[in-house]
């Protein structure tokens, strides 16, 4: 082969695997997903059911009693991001079953077929309003978002991204906790994505976390309550035990709003309850804010 | 047999000792003893160490503490709200270093664990924690921590004050302190509670230590609806020194002696303190930018996964 005839066919290939991982990425899978006409759901909130097709038009909130539903990663980046700007980073990681434990990697393929993603957090490159930022979001529909090895590397991918390209960084958090299955890895995780939250910083970029319905766990005592700017959806369930743990050890029975957004606003460790409609106005604001004037 | 009726059993074989003033008698059952020892006590369960870690005679925190540090100096309070009594923190010297410590600490005694909330600590600790590592900076004094806690508590209060908040935050500035931090631990390391005065240079656990994400009955009640079997989960949680020291996640194991550290405090002691000092003496010849580059490195690293390597990724049948 002449190397013009070298050089031609490395670039196919180049063009071959770049258009393989374009078509991997969570979203373009996941866009493909549509809900049905017939597909209803019961409000967490009023009991009243919901036809999900007119939900999801209202942006998942009940139209009876306002209740903000939990919303797929990809239908929040569809929401927040500008269209046709979201670039996904960070694909091809395989998570894996460290202590040998049973039905783990069935449990895991079965949510990666029901949600179409890789594990538990999406991240890209995306505009909000015209302004550049990484965009990184869990999905609590995959094993709860709970936080093992595979969405702690992401976490710190994201951070580390958005040091190299000098951006700020957007993460909606929504989680569970720590990922049972993956034991003492699952744990360390908190430790590794806090130190990617203080390399970012450190750069004196922003960093807005999101806490969406449920915040909870190893994420709330990490990366989630690290923003320079603490951000929560109305309604969600925020703290770093869950209530019937607290029910449990205190043999008392919760106070309503315990552990609510509008609580944690209230005890100072959330700066803004905002509503889902004003939300990307909002975060379009604050990232016009901090706009760098080179 | 689990480990503690085993130990039940020297303990009879003890009292028989001294109920007999014959000392032929005497030596005979030493002997036998040495031998229960040596044959029943030397391969553990996963289960047989929970229950050590846990055990009543155990020693605590504060016992290693007087043992290493003698001149110790207590110092209370986070500044903000009050003093947490699950934690003590302090300035006390080892072998001619004058170390930061902080631990948490378990009661001996049904009263004393009510007043130390059997060692699981409120926001308020985790920022006293904070505030004399902080401190610990400013000197630029090496930080020693001591992790026995079976996790941060989870109450009305705690959640009011941020427990979440708290922790995350010592997990960030523990990563960005640039003197020596030496962790060890030595009983239960349960969670995110333990993993927020564990981020360091060095990760030491003391032979029938444990360290992890959850409670075994935790995970057994999660996992199967059934805490009754904790032991099994024991098992499969992959929680002892050894398993850790495999994974990577601990750097060393400090030896007990057989049956556990209540049986030779004196000796646990020493060793543990000889640890310290050996893996201070290490770190003390490394730079404050060695010392915070290599950390983060090790925290980096942390997980268990895969990814594709994208330049195959053409080969890859679809
Ligand atoms: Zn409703």
């Amino acid at each position: 082969m002449t190397s013009i005839a070298k050089t031609l066919h490395k670039r196919k290939k180049i063009k071959n695997n770049l258009k393989i991982i374009q078509e991997q990425s969570s979203f373009a899978k996941a866009q493909k997903m549509d809900v049905p006409e017939g597909l209803y759901e019961k409000c967490p909130s009023c009991n009243r059911t919901v036809n999900m097709k007119s939900n999801i038009a209202n942006d998942y909130i009940c139209k009876h009693c306002g209740n903000h539903f939990r919303m797929r990663a990809i239908d929040r980046i569809r929401y927040i991001v500008d269209e046709d700007t979201f670039v996904e980073k960070g694909l091809g990681y395989i998570t894996l079953n460290p202590l040998f434990q049973d039905g783990y990697e069935e449990k895991i393929s079965h949510y990666k077929k029901t949600t179409n993603l890789d594990d538990a957090y999406i991240y890209g490159f995306g505009q909000i309003n015209g302004q550049q930022c990484v965009v990184g979001v869990m999905d609590s529909y995959f094993l709860m978002g709970s936080m093992g090895s595979v969405v702690g590397e992401k976490v710190t991918k994201s951070f580390e991204y958005a040091v190299y390209k000098k951006l700020p960084i957007i993460i909606f958090t929504a989680s569970g906790g720590a990922r049972m299955q993956e034991g003492i890895f699952s744990l360390m995780q908190m430790a590794k994505t806090s130190a990617a939250v203080a390399k970012h910083s450190k750069m004196g970029l922003l960093y807005i976390s999101v806490l969406t319905h449920p915040t909870t766990g190893g994420v709330t005592a990490s990366f989630a309550t690290l923003g320079d700017i603490i951000l929560a959806e109305p309604g969600a369930l925020i703290g770093f035990a869950g209530p019937r743990v607290i029910e449990q050890t205190i043999k008392q029975k919760l106070p309503d709003g315990f552990q609510t957004a509008e609580f944690m606003e209230e005890k100072g460790f959330v700066d803004k309850v905002v509503h889902r409609k004003d939300l990307k106005k909002t975060l379009a604001q604050l990232l016009l804010m901090h706009r760098r004037v080179a | 047999m689990d480990i503690l009726a085993k130990e039940r059993k020297v303990k009879e074989l003890e009292k028989q000792i001294s109920e007999l003033g014959n000392s032929e008698a005497v030596v005979k059952i030493k002997q036998e003893i040495t031998r229960y020892k040596e044959k029943e006590m030397r391969k553990l369960s996963a289960w047989d160490r929970v229950l050590l870690a846990r055990h009543q005679q155990r020693p605590t925190a504060m016992d290693f503490i007087q043992f290493m540090a003698p001149d110790f100096i207590e110092l209370h309070g986070d500044r903000l709200f009050r003093d947490d009594h699950s934690i003590i923190g302090g300035i006390g010297t080892i072998d001619g270093v004058v170390f930061t410590i902080i631990a948490q600490q378990k009661g001996k005694s049904l009263e004393e664990n009510l007043e130390r909330n059997f060692a699981m600590p409120h926001p308020e600790g985790y920022r006293k924690a904070l505030r004399l590592m902080q401190q610990a900076q400013k000197f630029k004094r090496p930080i020693l921590t001591l992790i026995d806690t079976p996790g941060a508590y989870p109450g009305i209060g705690a959640e009011e004050r941020g427990q979440g908040h708290a922790i995350a935050q010592n997990l960030l500035e523990m990563s960005q302190f640039t003197v020596p931090i030496i962790t060890v631990i030595i009983g239960e390391g349960g969670s995110g509670g333990a993993l927020a005065l564990g981020v360091a240079n060095k990760v030491m656990m003391l032979e029938n230590a444990i360290y992890s994400i959850l409670s075994p009955e935790g995970y057994a009640s999660i996992i199967w609806k059934d805490s009754n079997l904790a032991p099994k989960a024991a098992e499969v949680m992959k929680l002892t020194a050894y398993d850790l020291k495999e994974f990577s996640i601990i750097d060393r194991i400090i030896m007990e002696p057989l049956g556990g550290a209540h049986f030779d405090k004196v000796k646990t002691f020493q060793d543990t303190k000889n640890a310290i000092m050996e893996e201070f003496n290490k770190l003390r010849r490394l730079s404050p930018t060695e010392l915070h580059y290599l950390k983060n490195n090790k925290i980096r690293n942390y997980g268990f996964l895969q990814r594709f390597n994208y330049d195959n990724l053409g080969g890859i049948k679809r």
